[in-house]
């Protein structure tokens, strides 16, 4: 099986060498403003200077895409990365059915199902078009939503649905990689959303409605320290193998969210050395993805002139 | 045909299957690492000469499992003289021939592994290449300890007069 992947590891080696450095990083927030921001990503064969950043982003991340294409027959093996776009494509097709009006560019691309079959089994009621998995989520999502009106509520359900989807399909592929993935999607999610509860007084029903069950991360109890407030996530977190967690969460919502995306590519790292399967190419799609928002992020502080060291606080580890 | 006319039969199994083995090991391994070599080439292919090299490194088993088939069959008769041996001796020309036909692709396969892993290491530290051919080398000790027993024992057994 991991014979399949040779051609296209030794590919992804080529590009690993065009990935941005953390030295590259550096010298992005040693740039006086986003405009030079601009031109050493132009420099680096990032876009062209009569782009934009969001289409100099568009672009690489459909480069990402483009070359997976190329490489890989079966693409279904990253399904992984995409069921969060198809879930997310089902939150706006059920408010877009239930709520009136059109609003454009509400659906994102990349997923595994074509946001307009999504919107059409939605709008004739023909579940059966869309995946098994999301056919009884979502006649449910929608007569949530008619007849409570809460969006929160049909949200937290069709959020739960793309979490555990997320971990089923990174264990079913039986690659280490992905399937820690999965997990690590989901104990972050939980996590943020404990801690968000705690801190807006929600009740067990939304925990109940909201958290994923994962492997690494007790849920019920997740719950019960949510209930009880912030300082009860922090005790329970310090005896689960994210207790480097709870100085994160202390500081703020967005060093948690930055601990997160650096445990990623902490554990994706080792395939740098892997020659073999498709971990290697999994890799490449999160580094690509975490340098993507990584410049995003310093573009973004730069706009609103923050200082470097503001900006460094805010950066994320890079992959290679 | 009788039982007694047998020894040629498993003498020139031996050699046949040191062919096969050692050949369907090395053709297995010469084609991982040419799929390595070829996704290295494709976005450098200045790369080319380095990596042709290391790719055709597990292909030495096919030439040694060639070599030992050749000498078995010259040393039986098969390929000119007299091919009447005993049952005997058959087998252990057969016995002789087991180290290529077991150690031949199982090193062919595992040296391929190595030259996958070192085409990656020439691909991204391209003046790493001497220190590169060492890893699949290493491997290659194996088959010519194979290749070496083969050809003691192939000539060991034809001066036997049994």
């Amino acid at each position: 099986m991991s014979e399949n992947y040779i051609y296209a590891v030794a590919r992804i080696r080529s590009k690993e060498l065009t990935l941005l450095s953390g030295n590259f990083v550096d010298q992005l927030l040693s740039a006086k403003d986003e405009k030079e921001c601009l031109k050493l990503l132009n420099e680096k064969g990032w876009g062209t200077p009569e782009m934009t950043s969001e289409e100099i982003f568009a672009q690489e991340h459909a480069k990402t895409w483009e070359l997976m294409e190329e490489l890989v027959e079966d693409m279904s093996v990253f399904d992984v990365f995409r069921y969060g776009n198809d879930y997310h494509n089902l939150k706006a097709a059920v408010k877009e059915t239930c709520i009136a009006g059109e609003h454009p560019g509400i659906f994102a691309e990349d997923g595994t199902i074509q946001a307009e079959t999504i919107m059409k089994a939605l709008e004739t009621k023909e579940y059966t078009l869309l995946p098994e998995r999301m056919q009884n989520l979502a006649q449910e999502a929608v007569e949530q939503l008619l007849h409570t009106r809460d969006g929160q509520l049909c949200d937290c359900m069709i959020d739960q649905a793309a979490l555990s989807a997320i971990r089923e399909a990174g264990k079913a592929t039986g690659e280490e990689i992905l399937s820690q993935y999965g997990e690590l999607t989901v104990v972050s999610s939980d996590i943020k959303t404990a801690v968000r509860a705690a801190r807006t007084g929600k009740d067990r029903t939304f925990l109940e409605r909201s958290l994923a069950p994962c492997e690494t991360l007790d849920t019920e109890e997740l719950i019960e320290a949510s209930l009880e407030g912030f300082d009860a996530i922090c005790n329970y977190l310090e005896r689960t193998p994210y207790s480097d967690a709870v100085e994160e969460l202390k500081k703020s919502a967005a060093a948690f969210e930055k601990w997160c995306d650096n445990l990623q590519i902490r554990a994706i790292k080792p395939q740098l050395y892997n020659p073999f399967g498709v971990g290697p190419l999994a890799a490449y799609i999160l580094a690509r993805e975490n340098e993507i928002k990584t410049v995003r992020i310093i573009l973004s502080a730069k706009r609103n002139d923050l200082s470097e060291e503001a900006i460094r606080e805010r950066v994320r580890e890079m992959y290679v | 045909m009788s039982i007694a006319n047998l020894g040629v039969f498993f003498a020139l199994l031996g050699a046949v299957l040191a062919a096969l083995f050692a050949g369907i090991g090395s053709a297995k391994g010469v084609g991982m690492a040419g799929q390595a070599a070829a996704g290295v080439c494709t976005d450098d292919p200045g790369k080319f000469s380095k990596v042709l090299i290391l790719q055709l490194l597990p292909g030495t088993q096919g030439i040694y499992g060639l070599l030992i088939a050749f000498i078995t069959m010259t040393q039986i008769g098969v390929m000119g003289g007299d091919a009447n041996i005993s049952v005997y001796k058959g087998l252990l020309y057969f016995a002789a021939c087991l180290p290529m036909i077991v150690v031949g692709p199982v090193s062919a396969l595992n040296q391929a592994k190595a030259a996958v892993a070192s085409i990656a290491m020439v691909n991204k530290r391209p003046e790493t290449f001497g220190k590169s051919m060492i890893f699949p080398a290493m491997v290659e000790t194996y088959a010519i300890l194979a290749l070496l027993i083969d050809i003691l024992a192939i000539f060991g057994v034809s001066a036997l007069s049994i």
